[in-house]
């Protein structure tokens, strides 16, 4: 039993990251209707600056808010570069983000080498129902739950909110209310690289992050946000929690090396179902 | 005389053929024009052209002064130029008091960061929109509808919620699309009072009409178009004499029965 909520409580910090990663792609494709591959590496480039604001001596907070703004910056820059020529198809914008996920290789390589990177997080165990769990899980949680709250207080009740939201609905109508709709999907893209960032920069301190991490992230980000058809931010936040529950699920009760395959499997039964109930993943209107 | 909207020497071609060539007119403010002309007049290119939804060939969009025919569409909405559609133009997985307060963006100036700063300064702004979003769903007459998903609404209540968008935004120049096609005859009265009652407060409204007798009721002045050109401008009664708009347009059978045209 206390293995059990032992794995929940795990499998929920870890999945808080996927739901971060997740919701960064449906912020960005119910906007936008790109699909950015490059959503990953900005959980890396997060990561891998905070490691070394960290240990340059910026105190806990300063460098995880450093991590998380360079996360917001990188996504803004993926949004010009794969939006921002007026008339790009949300296909060739998928490409230009694939383009660019691999050109952070090259830039994170550079910069930080190849090598694994971790910081500390929060230290100490907490016990809770018997079960005795690292506390920077709670803490991820904890970091995780209020973003959450925030984006659906955003989205629900401010007027910049409502015209993502418009846009996402209607980009012919939302230009007639005098809606920037080039604006909003940058807005969209550094929403989703700030929230990509926070992905990385909480999850860092319990998986360690090498360059190429985007790829879990990614695969469990996409997979939790098709969940949701990649339009439904709440789906895609319990996509993201079921699938690390699942996870440490597999990896404590079977083999602890099939942890991606869970989630690939997971990814493609819903793609699969979804393509043959409605003929593959709404392209939102243009 | 000022003048709210100048149209000059405006033109616009789709492959070679021009839907709208060399039209020019203005509107004063506070005037109810309208823009009538058979199938393939040129009407709903020119409203696209004032709206920006077209980019124009020849000629220059000038509303209060400044050119805006460069400027894109979204643009000229926070300028202050409302659309209303003749198509459904809604948006889905909104409410109705969602799509209406969409609306007041143009009059909007609140960033991301001021939103979640200025707490209590938003509050009472996020208020005062939802106010103005009610009033105007009351004007249009679904107020009853307010709380339901937008695509849910029967087709002339979207239409009706346009409006109410697009009044949200407090503009000073409404341009109507064909608001009357398609309304049944109670939803047609209730639209023909909400116009009167805009125009009495001194809005300024471009309506493009297929229904005449509709128009002859409302307008101030008619323009009307002919092959994408200007054929006649003038008053209801000016035009119901003008024997180029007979022949071209309204043809004999309006002659004898002015209420019988559609």
């Amino acid at each position: 039993m206390s293995d059990l909520v032992g794995y929940l409580l795990t499998g929920l910090g870890i999945g808080a990251g996927f739901a971060l990663v997740g919701s960064g792609l449906v912020v960005i494709h119910r906007v936008t209707g790109v699909v950015n591959f490059a959503q990953g590496s900005f959980a890396v480039l997060a990561a891998l600056l905070t490691s070394t604001l960290l240990g340059a001596g910026l105190p806990h907070g300063v460098a995880e808010a450093g991590g998380v703004a360079l996360g917001a910056v990188a996504g803004l820059i993926v949004g010009v570069i794969a939006i921002g020529r007026p008339g790009t198809s949300p296909g060739t914008s998928l490409i230009v983000t694939l383009g660019l996920g691999v050109l952070a290789y090259a830039i994170e390589v550079l910069i930080w080498g190849d090598q694994p990177r971790s910081f500390p997080g929060l230290t100490g165990v907490a016990e809770i129902g018997g079960a005795r769990i690292p506390a920077h899980y709670l803490l991820i949680i904890a970091v995780a739950a209020p973003v959450f709250l925030f984006l659906a207080w955003f989205f629900a009740r401010t007027d910049l909110g409502r015209a993502l939201s418009a846009c996402s609905s209607n980009r012919y109508a939302a230009r007639v209310v005098g809606i920037d709709v080039r604006r909003m999907g940058l807005l969209a893209f550094l929403i989703g690289g700030a929230l990509g960032g926070l992905a990385g920069v909480l999850t860092t301190p319990v998986q360690q992050v090498t360059f190429d991490s985007d790829v879990v992230l990614i695969v469990n980000g996409f997979a939790a946000a098709v969940l949701g058809g990649l339009t439904r931010p709440v789906i895609a936040l319990a996509g993201g929690l079921l699938l690390g529950v699942a996870q440490t699920l597999t990896a404590g009760y079977g083999g602890g090396a099939y942890q991606v395959e869970v989630a690939l499997v997971l990814m493609l039964t819903v793609m699969i179902v979804q393509a043959a109930r409605t003929g593959g993943i709404p392209e939102p209107a243009r | 005389m000022t003048v709210r909207l100048a149209v000059g020497g405006v033109s616009r071609a789709f492959g070679g053929v021009y839907a709208v060539r060399d039209v020019s007119l203005t509107v004063a403010p506070g005037e109810l024009r309208a823009i009538i002309g058979p199938n393939g007049a040129g009407k709903s290119t020119l409203f696209a052209l004032i709206g920006g939804q077209l980019a124009t060939h020849h000629g220059s969009v000038t509303l209060d002064g400044a050119r805006v025919e460069r400027l894109p569409a979204h643009r000229r909405a926070r300028l202050g130029v409302g659309v209303v559609f003749q198509g459904a133009r809604i948006f889905h997985g909104l409410t109705a008091l969602e799509n209406v307060m969409v609306g007041a963006h143009a009059t909007t100036r609140a960033g991301f960061l001021s939103a979640a700063l200025r707490l209590p300064a938003h509050h009472r702004e996020e208020r005062a929109i939802r106010e103005r979003a009610l009033t105007c769903l009351d004007r249009a007459g679904i107020a009853d509808w307010a709380h339901r998903p937008a695509e849910e609404l029967p087709l002339g209540q979207q239409r009706a919620l346009q409006l109410a968008r697009a009044l949200c935004a407090r503009p000073r120049l409404l341009l109507l699309d064909e608001p009357a096609s398609g309304l049944r005859a109670a939803e047609r009265e209730h639209l023909a009072g909400l116009i009167t009652a805009l125009r009495a407060e001194g809005l300024t409204i471009l309506l493009v009409e297929h229904d005449v007798a509709f128009v002859m009721r409302l307008a101030d002045r008619i323009t009307v178009l002919d092959l994408g050109r200007v054929i006649a401008d003038g008053s209801p009664a000016e035009i119901r004499e003008n024997p180029r708009v007979i022949e071209a347009y309204l043809g004999p059978s309006f002659v004898r029965s002015p209420h019988g045209a559609s």
